[in-house]
């Protein structure tokens, strides 16, 4: 009884297994920009070239970090791999004013909306950030990562770069 | 279960044919569909710690988990979240028990139509009457649980319908609460030489409304309580301005006392950035806007609103832990500005490699009113003006912010703050024994970069004042093996508190392991509650003595 249990249970995920070894497109959710206007995750695109999307908030520090790290070599990377940035931050009301200073006070060339209740973050499924992943060509999540310390910068690059030369990605 | 083992078979023959069997069509739009989902689980063994007042705990060990699963296939969408309290881990709501689906749902989007059915979490404008929303970390969960609708009429037009019942732990609340919200972007909306104006104007408008019968032998309740709000988002160029205001009909509660008076709020902002330069005003008056589905609730259960402190958000330990503001929805005036400002490389003040400042100042006050007499037969309670100010001082603080970068391999952060804390009103203790704290608190943060993988990141932080416990101190070491390990040591120490038997360590080590989206960690300490960011993830933990156990993971 027991197997035949298990057996049905394999079964049943069999239907869905291709599809989670693949990679996936970028979940739909309806987030702003800084202009204050609703935009679709959908529309994230560039152009054929890697894209790296970052949760991040005004409050998290080790994101703030991350993020600041990568300011400092992003124009090597741009040039290089054509890789646009683009950063969600979380925060919610209470912050949400603070972000456009912020990105501009740091002298950040990244693309940068707000999901003030977390619907991209939920659709993606995450829960503390700060949260990478990065997309390919088509349009596919290939690779995520949750947490940031120093030095994580480097492996990321790696991949992007692995991604902008069209090599498949597995995770290590 | 009336299944034998016969049918079971067949079932399990007719599903593995199924693979293979289905029409190529359906093969097709099941070969689109996605699963994907996250895990989180926390686990602690407790210890009593009499000192700290960490009690008995009879299970010993507790645990809370949960993990989201969603399928999404084209245009639907559909997920759950499986929820397990064995038990409840101190400093979160013991109403969580057992185990049980917190969350589940079906969506899907049709040309200019998106329907969701079950639960879901959704905000109007800046949550002033209306957001629905989770923070795990907290045990916060007021999800939706109904039907929700999100047309869009034009370009540029959206409106959003939602009916429903709060969530209650793992029921709903009694209240049922309903409402509309529309946004327009001027410039999507009205297009031609609009579209490319520089000036962007966003405006909104949305009704909220809850029902709860009257029960009450005694008063005559409103079982109906509206709420209302316009908003509207400005931007041109370098200065972007938001404003929101709402107002709610009587709405007699428990936070209220009962009263039968109208509650009003506005928040507005402007800002101002250019490349190395910002800064960010705002102002947020509350009287009266307590709104919940249930009007005897409590705590953060069944909140219809959101209204957030208009303070700056803590990370570093003693600053975040010790004195943290909260919004009182009674009544509350507050300010806050902040400026950032990033010296170039190669300046005076820039040095080699930048130099960012951060100053950030915020203040918070009663609103000026009038208690009515008892011999008043309005029952409104009081009098006010939403705009004018009090002589009660609830919070005040400035902040200083500067990071620096030395040399390839060693950058510091630090930071200053001033601060007044009015402890009897916004932890509600007796005024009597528990004077405003005024303290000042200094933080170093140095992060010195061995090689690409290897890092040491030390925190040196204190806190300054006569009141309350007296002076802390924390020291905290972090080790860095990038990608995949880290190992943390921290002692906050009360060095300075009055009661000498209460001059209490809180020690903590901790690890981790993470390898993509995988994530071990093991601590040992005592824990004070708060947002506590360490191996380069932040997070709400509880106060607590013993071993934790984190994992999380996704797929």
């Amino acid at each position: 009884m027991k197997k035949l249990v298990l057996l049905s249970i394999i079964t049943l995920a069999s239907t869905f297994a291709f599809s989670q070894k693949e990679a996936r497109p970028i979940p739909s959710a309806n987030i702003k920009n800084l202009d204050g206007e609703t935009v679709n995750t959908k529309k994230f695109n560039n152009e054929g070239k890697p894209m790296i999307i970052n949760f991040w908030a005004t409050w998290c520090t080790p994101c703030k970090r991350e993020l600041n790290n990568i300011a400092d070599v992003y124009d090597d990377w741009v040039e290089e791999t054509g890789v646009k940035l683009i950063a969600i931050s979380i925060d919610d009301s209470r912050n949400a004013g603070k972000v456009a200073p912020y990105v501009n006070g740091k002298g950040w060339d990244y693309e940068v909306y707000i999901d003030a209740n977390q619907d991209f973050q939920r659709a993606i499924g995450f829960q503390n950030p700060p949260f990478t992943a990065v997309i390919d060509a088509n349009g596919q999540i290939v690779w995520t990562h949750s947490g940031y310390v120093e030095g994580d910068e480097e492996k990321l690059y790696e991949i992007v770069k692995k991604v902008a030369a069209g090599e498949k990605i597995d995770h290590k | 279960m009336k299944l034998n083992k016969r049918t079971l078979f067949l079932f399990v023959i007719g599903l593995l044919t199924s693979n293979i069997s289905f029409s190529q069509g359906f093969d097709d739009v099941m070969s689109r569909g996605q699963v994907h989902g996250n895990f989180q689980m926390d686990m602690q063994y407790y210890q009593e710690d009499s000192l700290i007042g960490a009690t008995n705990v009879p299970e010993d060990l507790l645990m809370n988990g949960f993990a989201n699963i969603n399928y999404t296939n084209g245009n639907f969408e559909a997920g759950f979240r499986y929820e397990s309290y064995l038990n409840t881990m101190l400093g979160f709501p013991p109403n969580y028990k057992g185990n049980g689906i917190g969350y589940r749902y079906a969506s899907f989007t049709n040309e200019e139509m998106k329907v969701t059915v079950g639960n879901y979490y959704e905000q109007f404008g800046n949550g002033l009457i209306f957001r629905s929303y989770e923070a795990r970390g907290l045990g916060l969960d007021n999800a939706m649980d109904g039907i929700r609708i999100n047309y869009k009429i034009a370009e540029g037009l959206n409106v959003k319908g939602i009916i429903g019942k709060q969530r209650f732990y793992f029921e709903t609340g009694e209240g049922i609460v309903r409402g509309v919200d529309g946004e327009l972007m001027v410039n999507d909306f009205f297009g031609g030489s609009l579209k490319e104006s520089k000036t962007k104007l966003t405006i909104g408008g949305s009704f909220i409304s809850k029902f709860q019968a009257d029960q009450d032998s005694k008063y005559n309740l409103p079982e109906n309580v509206g709420a209302s709000a316009g908003r509207l988002t400005l931007r041109r160029g370098k200065v972007s301005f938001n404003g929101e205001y709402a107002k709610k009909i009587n709405d007699p509660n428990s936070d209220n006392n009962f009263i039968y008076k109208e509650g009003q709020a506005f928040f507005a902002e402007t800002v101002y950035s250019t490349k190395g330069f910002g800064i960010t005003l705002s102002a947020k008056g509350v009287d009266n806007m307590s709104f919940r589905s249930d009007r005897t609730a409590s705590e953060t259960d069944l909140q219809i609103n959101y209204l957030p402190a208009l303070t700056r958000q803590h990370t570093y330990n003693l600053l975040a832990t010790l004195y943290p503001y909260a919004t009182q929805p009674n009544g509350e005036v507050a300010f806050q500005g902040e400026l950032i400002k990033k010296f170039k490389k190669k300046t005076l003040l820039g040095g080699k490699y930048g130099t960012s400042i951060l100053i950030n100042y915020s203040t918070v006050f009663n609103i000026d009113s009038t208690a009515l007499p008892a011999s008043d037969t309005s029952e409104i309670g009081y009098e006010s003006n939403l705009f004018a100010i009090g002589d009660e001082k609830y919070y005040e603080e400035i902040n200083v912010e500067i990071s620096k970068k030395f040399s390839k391999k060693i950058k510091a952060t630090f930071t200053y703050s001033n601060l007044m804390f009015n402890q009897a009103v916004v932890q509600g203790k007796t005024p009597q024994d528990h004077p405003d704290i005024y303290a000042n608190i200094g933080v170093v943060d140095v992060t010195y970069k061995i090689n690409k993988k290897h890092a040491i990141r030390t925190e040196i932080q204190g806190l300054f004042t006569e009141q309350d416990k007296q002076d802390w101190g924390t020291v905290l070491i972090e080790y860095t093996y990038s990608p995949h390990w880290f190992i943390a040591v921290m002692d906050q120490y009360n060095y300075g508190n009055k009661k000498s038997n209460e001059r209490i360590h809180y020690y903590f080590a901790s690890a981790g392991y993470s390898k993509g989206t995988n994530r071990i960690q093991l601590g040992y300490g005592r824990q004070r509650a708060g947002i506590f960011c360490v191996g380069g993830v932040c997070r709400n933990v509880p106060a607590a003595s013993g071993l934790t156990l984190s994992i999380t993971s996704s797929f």
